[in-house]
């Protein structure tokens, strides 16, 4: 082949490759607006105003089509198949306890940046913070005083995709912000312990100054339980990840890995109880990866994957029952008490 | 005597004897083309996959930390084979074809594959593409270059390879501007860029005319490992892999810069970036710096650099973005004055129908030893903390240095 025919085919090959990525790329961006239509069937979705301080209803990310899908909204407890009232900004994650929230909120431009967003009990914005290469869980303690969220902090293209995760806390009476808990004391199995691959994810609060979380380092998870006050955390068991502390701080609810699982999801969910350290397997069998909430003191709401991003369900905290479907369409469900 | 060898089978390829001053051989700029391709193709995916595994298909940390093991030993022993088929009947061209292929059909792949099992797979086969390509890549580069232009055709390599890498991230951005979460989009278009690289390379990478004396053996794997009773080989080997073992990796240079100069986590995915305009900015100057000066002593001077940067890390106080600068410039001067011109420094000595295999040798010598050296600085960091961590790799990096000058085994390319 000559240069000429070479370069020819080049163009034209060019021209053809060009011509699928940006038709790909038009109907992907085309493929969004698909989903801001109802879908016959679908949940009923009614614009209008939420607050953090009406106790009784379920707050949760409405994920179901149409031009409120993605925003924050809400249903009385006891009616969680009714008309959804949606409102309020758009969040990646989201939890509310005694009127306050945290959103944490995808910034799109050339670098993704994500911030979390602090709000009063009527959604407005108190405070900003930068966060990572993308958000994970975030937690609000029971009174509102304390916010913890998780953030990957995204690695570099040269070593591959290296990872971290980095867990702040906040305490929004003084704006204190603890940037890590890598930086707190860490005592596992009675003994001080240093490692640079602590990782912490999953933060829960039973009150203002308890909490319990996640800790990853050589290869095994861990439930801590730790003090902001004292800036320690405490290894209690292994195989634990993303805790969720019951109302009355008895029980903690987490994802227990399922040994030789190797599938994508190797979780089931486990109730531990603090006082008896007596590990409970609930009746919910599918593998699941999420932090759950607590519908009451006996049960637990959670995410399934679904078709268009998860439904809510229900199980009882002690093992007995079966699993119940809460609602469709919906993730980061937040009970206000 | 090797390196009579090589100027033979040079002249044989009609490769013109340039003093350096004449244009790059056209087979460079295509083979640059195809990696400044690859690479957008490469780095639009890794910047958007962790966002991608871990919010778009929800998987926790830790599956994803299982995804980052594969990497690391996956290419070895693939580099190692690919240099050696391709040394086989000279089929350079056709081996680092299928390991651009290879990587190009990956991409599309990571589509359907949205489970940790198939993610692992796909990104295995990826890899596996990666491995079995550079080693005939780097041989075409050094047959299709006369002795004396070695340096600057593969610091042109380099440069080309870099700016690919620099566009990458941009791209996938830019894609995820245009149509929020397509993720799939950006997956498709990195598909087809990487099937324009493959195509340039098909259509516009030249095989270099049949290699060796005539008479010669034909390559076996017992000559290619054999060439390690070559003196200097041995030496050049050894002196990457001591250098190697010492050199802190650059996921710890970079939380070390985050650590110490106090950088924000949204920023940090940027840092690479630094680096690789460091890189691409000096990777020419000290090619040719290194066709003029000698390739060794450009190469062990590159660790220089580290030798400033990692001091600079400890002592530098309160940091500030002319810290992270200069950190950053310096571990992007190291790589433009080691990366490629170790290639430049081994090529010559290696008789041309044993190139690939043999630059593979010393390509793996480096990478094992760059896997060795992980393992020693985590484990450094956690028992003694970040500071003496550093102080001990600075100190082991100087004593390796000094190995490296004393053993120099390039003796023979001194200009003339």
């Amino acid at each position: 082949m000559s240069t000429a025919a070479r370069i020819r085919v080049l163009i034209v090959a060019l021209v053809a490759l060009a011509v699928l990525a940006v038709a790909y790329t038009v109907y992907a961006a085309s493929r969004t607006d698909v989903r801001d239509e109802p879908r016959p069937g679908g949940p009923v979705v009614r614009e209008g105003g939420l607050t953090l301080d009406a106790p009784g209803r379920l707050l949760f990310r409405n994920m179901a089509w149409g031009p409120l899908r993605d925003r924050l909204a809400s249903v009385p407890l006891g009616a969680s198949r009714g008309v959804r009232t949606a409102g309020g900004p758009t969040c990646y994650t989201f939890h509310a306890a005694g009127g306050t929230g945290v959103c944490v909120q995808a910034d799109r431009g050339l670098v993704n940046r994500f911030s979390v967003v602090i709000v009063d009990s009527r959604l407005r914005e108190l405070r900003r913070y930068p966060a990572g290469g993308g958000p994970s869980r975030t937690r609000v303690s029971p009174s509102g005083r304390m916010a913890a969220w998780t953030v990957f902090v995204s690695g570099d293209s040269y070593a591959g995709t290296n990872f971290s995760t980095r867990t702040s806390i906040l305490d929004s009476r003084t704006w204190t912000l603890h940037e890590s808990l890598e930086d707190y004391t860490v005592i596992k199995d009675g003994r001080r312990y240093r490692s640079v691959d602590v990782n912490f994810w999953g933060v829960t609060f039973a009150d203002d100054d308890l909490f319990y979380a996640t800790m990853a380092t050589r290869g095994k998870t861990y439930l801590v339980r730790g003090s902001v006050s004292s800036r320690t955390v405490w290894t209690l068991t292994d195989n634990a990840e993303c805790p969720s502390v019951s109302p009355d701080g008895t029980r903690v609810a987490f994802k227990h890995r399922v040994q030789g699982d190797a599938s994508s999801l190797p979780w089931r969910l486990h109730v531990l109880d603090l006082r008896t350290m007596k590990e409970t397997a609930t009746a919910e069998t599918r593998p699941l990866d999420t932090q759950v909430a607590w519908l009451d003191g006996d049960t637990l709401l959670y995410e399934v994957p679904a078709e268009y991003e998860a439904d809510l369900w229900e199980v009882p905290a002690d093992g007995s029952g079966s699993p119940a479907l809460v609602m469709r369409a919906a993730t980061n469900p937040a009970v206000l008490r | 005597m090797y390196l009579s060898t090589a100027r033979a089978a040079d002249a044989a390829a009609g490769v013109r004897k340039g003093s350096g001053r004449g244009s790059v051989p056209a087979t460079v700029i295509a083979l640059g083309s195809v990696s400044l391709l690859t690479d957008v193709s490469a780095e639009m995916v890794t910047a958007v996959l962790p966002i991608y595994v871990v919010v778009q298909l929800g998987l926790s940390p830790l599956a994803f930390g299982l995804l980052d093991g594969l990497y690391g030993g996956v290419t070895v022993l693939v580099r190692l084979a690919g240099g050696h088929l391709a040394d086989r009947r000279g089929r350079h061209k056709l081996v680092a074809g299928l390991g651009y292929g290879l990587s190009a059909a990956c991409k599309p792949a990571l589509l359907p594959a949205a489970t940790v099992p198939g993610l692992a797979a796909v990104l295995a086969a990826d890899r596996i593409g990666k491995g079995l390509r550079t080693a005939p890549r780097d041989a075409l580069i050094s047959l299709s270059s006369g002795p004396d232009e070695q340096g600057r055709a593969f610091g042109v390599h380099r440069a080309m390879d870099t700016v690919g890498a620099l566009l990458g991230p941009l791209v996938a951005f830019g894609l995820l501007w245009t149509a929020a979460d397509a993720y799939d989009a950006v997956f498709v278009v990195s598909g087809c860029v990487a099937a324009a690289g493959v195509l340039v390379l098909v259509l516009f990478v030249r095989r270099p005319a049949p290699a060796g004396e005539t008479g010669a053996p034909p390559p076996s794997l017992r000559r290619a490992l054999g060439l390690l009773r070559m003196r200097a080989m041995r030496r050049i080997c050894g002196c990457a892999a001591l250098l190697g073992a010492v050199t802190i990796g650059d996921a710890f240079v970079f939380l070390l810069v985050q650590d110490r100069f106090g950088v924000t986590p949204q920023w940090f995915p940027l840092l690479p970036l630094g680096t690789a305009a460091g890189f691409l900015v000096l990777a020419m100057p000290l090619g040719l710096l290194a066709d003029r000066v000698g390739r060794w002593p450009v190469f062990v001077a590159g660790h220089g650099a580290l030798l400033a940067a990692y001091p600079a890390l400890l002592l530098w106080d309160g940091g500030g973005p002319a810290a992270i600068c200069g950190v950053l410039v310096l571990h992007g001067a190291f790589y433009a004055a080691t990366d490629g011109v170790l290639m430049a420094a081994a090529g010559p000595l290696l008789p041309a129908e044993l190139r690939a295999g043999g630059l593979a040798l010393v390509q793996t010598a480096q990478a094992a030893a760059r896997l060795v050296s992980s393992v020693l600085f985590g484990a450094a960091w956690t028992v003694w903390g970040a500071g003496p961590a550093v102080w001990a790799a600075t100190i082991a990096l100087v004593v390796s240095v000094a190995v490296a000058l004393v053993l120099h085994p390039v003796t023979e390319e001194a200009p003339e």
